[in-house]
């Protein structure tokens, strides 16, 4: 199959001014990333560093291997949340090469809030162990955190994927074998102090990390000892006398270079259960994205050019590609790992989704990680195709998504409404990773639809009473509900609730996915056991 | 000609020996000690004989198995190069006894020479002029005194039974004798037990000039000029040179003379060394002859054409002179330096290690390197640290002192210290340049040649920084490429951060000095670096295995980059600039530092205690020694620091946890 052929013109009027729409999104995307990646307020930094400490970003990237990828999780966590007084939710997490190996990395920041676990905080922590856990990758967490945040504790503390959550999966990636490393880096106090002692090895910083299950206000309300934080969980304690800590690092650089010494004798080997091939760049710069995305939400454009900016050779070998057109289905391979992506060109109608389905199978049979590029209304409505049973076919599609075993990945390049988020493998459907384009949106339904249907209802009840309602007073109706849409469906909005992985640029798209495959390839590809398909 | 020679030495004059007798159709006989089994010298013969352990005593000096060696590979003659047993007399009659021709000077001739005060009557009696002195039995005030002024002011008075410098006194002046010769005489008589004195002419800011001899056994004798090798330090030469600076026809032709007069008058056979000092006026004194090939013979051989050792086979062949004086001619002017593994800082205290990395500079016309060593040899404490000889021929001097200087330039050694710039330094040094020379010139322009030490230049960190980045490339796509995912995106070292710009900070050490280098990572492959505070835009490329290109801006620079354990050594425009990259683990690992008091690791009595209170240690002294379940358990410093108070005496017993000692860490 020929490279595919791009009918783009960087040169015309409207691919400019599509181009600068997404620009200045991404422009705002950089802008917010580079805010609330200085973490807490400058007084609250300089405490930090003036008690020798790194930052958590340097620590971050001491830990890392010099120049290597760093694919970060969930940089806009709590965004706009709690006053906005917890960028990143106060945690640094993604996955990075330490000595040669993928790990992933849960860093706390201590200059938001102590390091204290808000609730977002404890859903982002959690969600980087499901990452490690799904894609079988050594966590190292730098601690230095106050524990849970009190006045939120109702969010933080009882739930199943509260705090308690963050040791249940350290026990139990331990059992399965994923390296748990812990340097303790500062604070370390009460249900924290699981995090090092759950860990298979553990390093603490002489003057600055403490552990202890209680700290000195409790130990002086509960037994009147008067006892200073070093004296009652600092490195001396904890490598000499309780063993609680491993290894005793002099410095941040110390602790940060002895995990790597740990992690160098992990002696893991990475398999990759895949035909590889050496990579090669698409055929079109992966910059163009911006000027294909239609500015105007409405405006219907090529999926293929997208993923021809996206996948080696710009090739993509078509499956049924005359059949269910709404939908791109084909095999392609993303910096030389093989990929079956499905893509969404229109609405979903039946056949398209049983498209979908069958590909799906292939990918499952034959063990090919699926690329899902959701940019997708929802299923087609309407009479005729309620009889025509689109619910069923649509159930198939679902099914295979939700059934299929091979490592999934979604992009939100467009909308994501309804069903059509279920199909095209929604959060709820577990891939692996799932990102958002800072055009993108995610809602249950549009807002003009909702407020239409709200509207509807709200007539037909009106009305049923005998009484009128004006269309001013609808539009007063629907205002705040296309308000409440917009703000809510906004990537950020998401984003902020970790209902993602986080907002990426188009242009890094290609990039994003690579580092994901191949971190994902940690884990053996397992397989599928179909669930029941309604015929 | 032989047929077999046997090499009695080892490095490079082991090998400069084969290599001619490689060219005449010689068969070559290596003799090695253990330490040199792998040695070049080894490598370099048809065959090789072990001769006994690194020692040199036992192995290179052992006369007895190293004849055995020569019988039993049935060569018919022992080339000894320098040094070892050159210049042994008894060892040139073995060989003669054994059958096996020593290419050298009969063994009386060696005899001769051996000892100082004899072959100076020798050459007293045979026209050579000595230095002006007195060395006779009357003791006398007044005689002494006499002869001082006989001699001429200064003079140097020196005790007859001295060395090391004890007991010798310049004297300046008449008037000053008296008092001078006292003090003398004290010193004499309690450093040696024997108060007489010598008393010599004093020359200042002497030279030392030697004139290369060559007889044969036939009668004829010749000299190919002379070699000026006035820069010494500690009584060894660095640099040589021929011709001497300031030699005129007329001079050369007295010394030449006076130094076939010399070798005639002890029935020398072979080539030969006739060293003079000379004053800077030029008169000149026999001081001694050496009997052997020298170290500094190339620099004869690139201002004559001859090959010297190739006359020494002819020679010892018992062939005629291959040339006669008429027909030697000298042409332009050669320099050679003598690399050691030295610390010229410390000294020039022998320095030893291995040789991780070595590229002397490319030999041509013009330049000529004698080396024994190979990257992956040893410098060890057992032999001469001397790991080259560079040596430069041109027209003239100034054409010769500028090869010398890029030649040195080019020369890199990585893997243990060496005075490569040092000498750089030194040829081009305000007096060496000048050709303002005498024996005292390193200390006379020490200021010139011990800088305090420079900070690296911009370029240079640039270029360090440059071979960094481009070996954490190449390690992270070989380990990918030895794993599973050969071309994982993983393996990138482009600092790739999502929606977020990177850097990294090199943290280099030169020395003590820190150069912490923030590199941004910029699109394409391009960094941008912060050099002197300003940032500049680095993309760079690898040259080779050691080679690293690199662009500043718009310039463009090159160096050679050689990594050897922690170590980057940058070879750029001829200086040598050696970083470290700071590891945090290795700095953790060797202090290991917590304050406070040293415990009992488990209930013992106190067997030895080390150190006083108040006593500075390094890290690791042991300073008390317990015993407990019948085991010795001696406690360490943990750093290094001061001993503030011992809590034991010997004898007592002490429980677990016990505080031994009150440490201070430093």
């Amino acid at each position: 199959m020929p490279a595919i052929r791009s009918t783009a013109n960087p040169r015309a009027d409207e691919f400019r001014a599509n181009a600068a729409a997404m620009a200045a999104l991404v422009a705002d995307l950089r802008e917010k990333v580079a805010r609330i990646a200085l973490g807490g307020d400058e007084g609250a930094r300089a405490k930090h560093v003036a008690r020798g400490k790194l930052l958590p970003r340097e620590r971050v990237r001491a830990l890392l291997d010099p120049g290597s990828p760093f694919l970060e999780f969930s940089q806009l966590a709590a965004f706009g949340m709690y006053n906005d007084e917890a960028p990143g939710a106060g945690v640094i997490t993604g996955i990075g090469r330490v000595c040669g190996h993928e790990c992933v990395v849960v860093a706390n920041d201590a200059t938001v809030k102590g390091g204290t676990y808000f609730p977002m905080t404890v859903k982002k922590h959690v969600r980087a162990q499901e990452i490690a856990r799904e894609n079988r990758l050594p966590c190292l967490y730098l601690v230095d955190s106050g524990g849970a945040n009190l006045p939120t504790w109702d969010e933080v503390f009882p739930d199943r994927d509260h705090f308690g959550r963050i040791f249940y999966n350290q026990a139990n990636m331990s059992a399965a074998g994923i390296p748990q490393i812990a340097a303790v880096m500062g604070s370390c106090t009460a249900g924290g102090a699981y995090v090092p002692a759950m860990s298979d090895e553990t390093i603490i910083v002489k003057g600055q990390g403490t552990i202890f299950l209680g700290g000195p206000p409790l130990v002086k309300a509960a037994t009147g000892e008067v006892v200073t934080p070093e004296e009652l969980g600092g490195a001396d304690v904890h490598a000499r006398q309780s063993g609680v800590a491993d290894h005793y690092a002099l410095n941040d650089h110390h602790a940060l270079a002895i995990a790597r010494r740990i992690v160098r004798n992990f002696n893991r080997a990475k398999r990759v259960d895949a035909t590889l091939a050496e990579p090669r760049d698409p055929l079109y710069p992966p910059e163009e994205i911006g000027g294909i995305i239609q500015a105007d939400i409405r405006k219907p454009y090529d999926v293929r050019e997208v993923i021809a900016r996206i996948v080696d050779g710009s090739e993509l070998d078509e499956f049924k590609q005359n059949y269910g057109t709404t939908l791109v289905t084909g095999f392609a391979r993303i910096w030389g790992y093989p990929i079956g992506i499905v893509a969404n060109n229109g609405i979903l109608f039946s056949e398209s989704a049983l498209k979908a389905a069958h590909f799906i199978e292939l990918c499952g049979q034959r063990g090919i990680p699926l690329l899902f590029l959701q940019n997708i209304t929802g299923f087609m409505v309407g009479k005729k195709y309620e009889a025509s049973g689109i619910a069923r076919d649509g159930a198939k599609m679902v099914t295979a998504v939700s059934t299929v075993r091979v490592p999934k990945f979604t992009v939100i390049i467009g909308g994501s409404y309804g069903a059509g988020n279920y199909g095209m493998c929604g959060r709820a459907y577990s891939p692996r990773f799932l990102w958002m384009w800072p055009n993108a949106r995610v809602s249950v339904m549009g807002g003009q639809q909702a407020a239409a249907v709200l509207a509807t209802v709200r007539r037909d009840a009106i009305e049923a009473r005998g009484e009128t309602w004006s269309k001013e007073e609808e539009e007063a109706f629907r205002r705040p509900i296309l308000e409440q849409y917009d703000r809510q469906g906004h990537p950020y909005y998401a984003t902020a609730r970790v209902w993602d992985d986080g907002v990426i640029a188009p242009e890094d798209t290609r990039r994003v996915l690579a580092l994901a495959l191949s971190a994902a390839l940690n884990a053996p590809v397992e397989e599928t056991k179909f669930g029941v398909f309604r015929m | 000609m032989f047929t077999k020679l046997l090499i009695a030495n080892r490095g490079e004059i082991a090998c400069r020996v084969i290599r001619t007798a490689r060219r005449l159709g010689i068969g070559t006989v290596a003799v090695y000690s253990a330490a040199d089994r792998g040695a070049l010298h080894v490598r370099a013969a048809d065959e090789a004989y072990l001769v006994g352990p690194a020692a040199a005593k036992e192995s290179y000096l052992r006369g007895d198995r190293i004849l055995e060696a020569a019988l039993r590979s049935g060569a018919q003659a022992i080339h000894p190069g320098y040094g070892f047993l050159a210049e042994n007399g008894d060892f040139a009659a073995a060989c003669e006894k054994a059958g096996v021709v020593f290419v050298g000077p009969p063994a009386s001739a060696i005899r001769a020479m051996g000892s100082k005060s004899a072959a100076k009557a020798l050459m007293e009696r045979a026209g050579v002029p000595l230095v002006p002195g007195y060395h006779g039995d009357d003791q006398d005030a007044r005689h002494l005194r006499a002869e001082a002024d006989r001699i001429g002011y200064p003079v140097l008075l020196k005790a007859s039974a001295g060395g090391g410098g004890k007991g010798m006194r310049i004297v300046e002046r008449a008037d000053e004798f008296a008092a001078a010769l006292a003090s003398c005489k004290r010193e004499a008589a309690s450093a040696f037990g024997d108060d007489k004195v010598l008393v010599e002419k004093y020359l200042q800011r002497p030279r030392h000039i030697e004139i290369q001899v060559f007889a044969d056994a036939r009668g004829g004798c010749v000299h190919l000029f002379e070699r000026d090798c006035s820069v010494q330090r500690r009584h060894q030469k660095v640099l040589e040179e021929a011709p001497a600076p300031g030699m005129t026809a007329a001079r050369r032709a007295a010394m030449g003379a006076a130094a076939v007069a010399a070798a005639q008058a002890i029935g020398y056979v072979g080539a030969g060394t006739v060293e003079f000092i000379a004053d800077q006026a030029g008169t000149f004194y026999f001081m001694e002859m050496n009997t052997r090939l020298q170290v500094e013979h190339p620099v004869t051989e690139m201002i004559t054409g001859a090959d010297l050792v190739e006359w020494q086979l002819r020679v010892a062949w018992g062939e005629p002179l291959p040339r006669r004086q008429d027909e030697l001619a000298l042409d332009g002017h050669a320099l050679e330096a003598r690399v050691y593994a030295e610390d010229p800082a410390k000294g020039f205290l022998p320095a030893t290690g291995r040789i991780a990395h070595f590229v002397p500079p490319a030999a041509s016309r013009h330049v000529r390197v004698d080396t024994g060593v190979a990257a992956g040899d040893e410098i060890s404490p057992h032999y001469d640290p001397m790991v080259a000889k560079l040596i430069v021929w041109d027209r003239d001097r100034p054409a010769a002192l500028a090869r010398m200087r890029e030649a040195l330039g080019a020369f890199e050694i990585v893997g243990l210290t060496t005075n490569v710039a040092f000498l750089s330094r030194l040829v081009q040094c305000t007096p060496f340049a000048a050709a303002d020379l005498d024996t005292g010139l390193i200390e006379r322009a020490r200021a010139e040649l011990f800088p305090p030490p420079a900070a690296a230049p911009d370029e240079v960190l640039a270029l360090a920084t440059a071979a960094e980045l481009l070996r954490l490339g190449r390690d992270a796509r070989a380990h990918a490429a030895a794993s599973g995912d050969p071309w994982s995106p993983w393996s990138e070292c482009d600092g790739w951060r999502l929606n977020q710009d990177n850097h990294h900070v090199f943290d280099f050490r030169e020395g003590d000095r820190p150069h912490a280098v923030t590199v941004h990572y910029r699109a394409g492959g391009a960094f941008e670096v912060e050099l002197s505070g300003a940032r500049r835009m680095l993309t760079c490329e690898s040259v080779g295995a050691t080679g690293v290109r690199a662009w500043l801006d718009d310039e463009s620079i090159a160096a050679t980059v050689v990594r050897s354990g922690d170590a980057i050594e940058v070879f750029h425009r001829g200086g040598r600039h050696r970083f470290e990259l700071h590891d945090p683990w290795l700095a953790g690992a060797q202090t290991e530092a917590h304050g406070g008091g040293l415990t009992a690791p488990m209930p013992g009595k106190v067997i030895a205690v080390l150190v006083a209170a108040g006593a500075k240690v390094d890290r690791g002294a042991p300073l008390l020694v317990m015993e407990a379940m019948k085991m010795e358990h001696t406690i360490v410093a943990p750093a290094a620091g001061a001993v503030q108070e011992i809590l034991y005496r010997i004898g007592d017993q002490v429980a677990e946890g016990a505080e031994l000692i009150r440490f201070d860490a430093a």
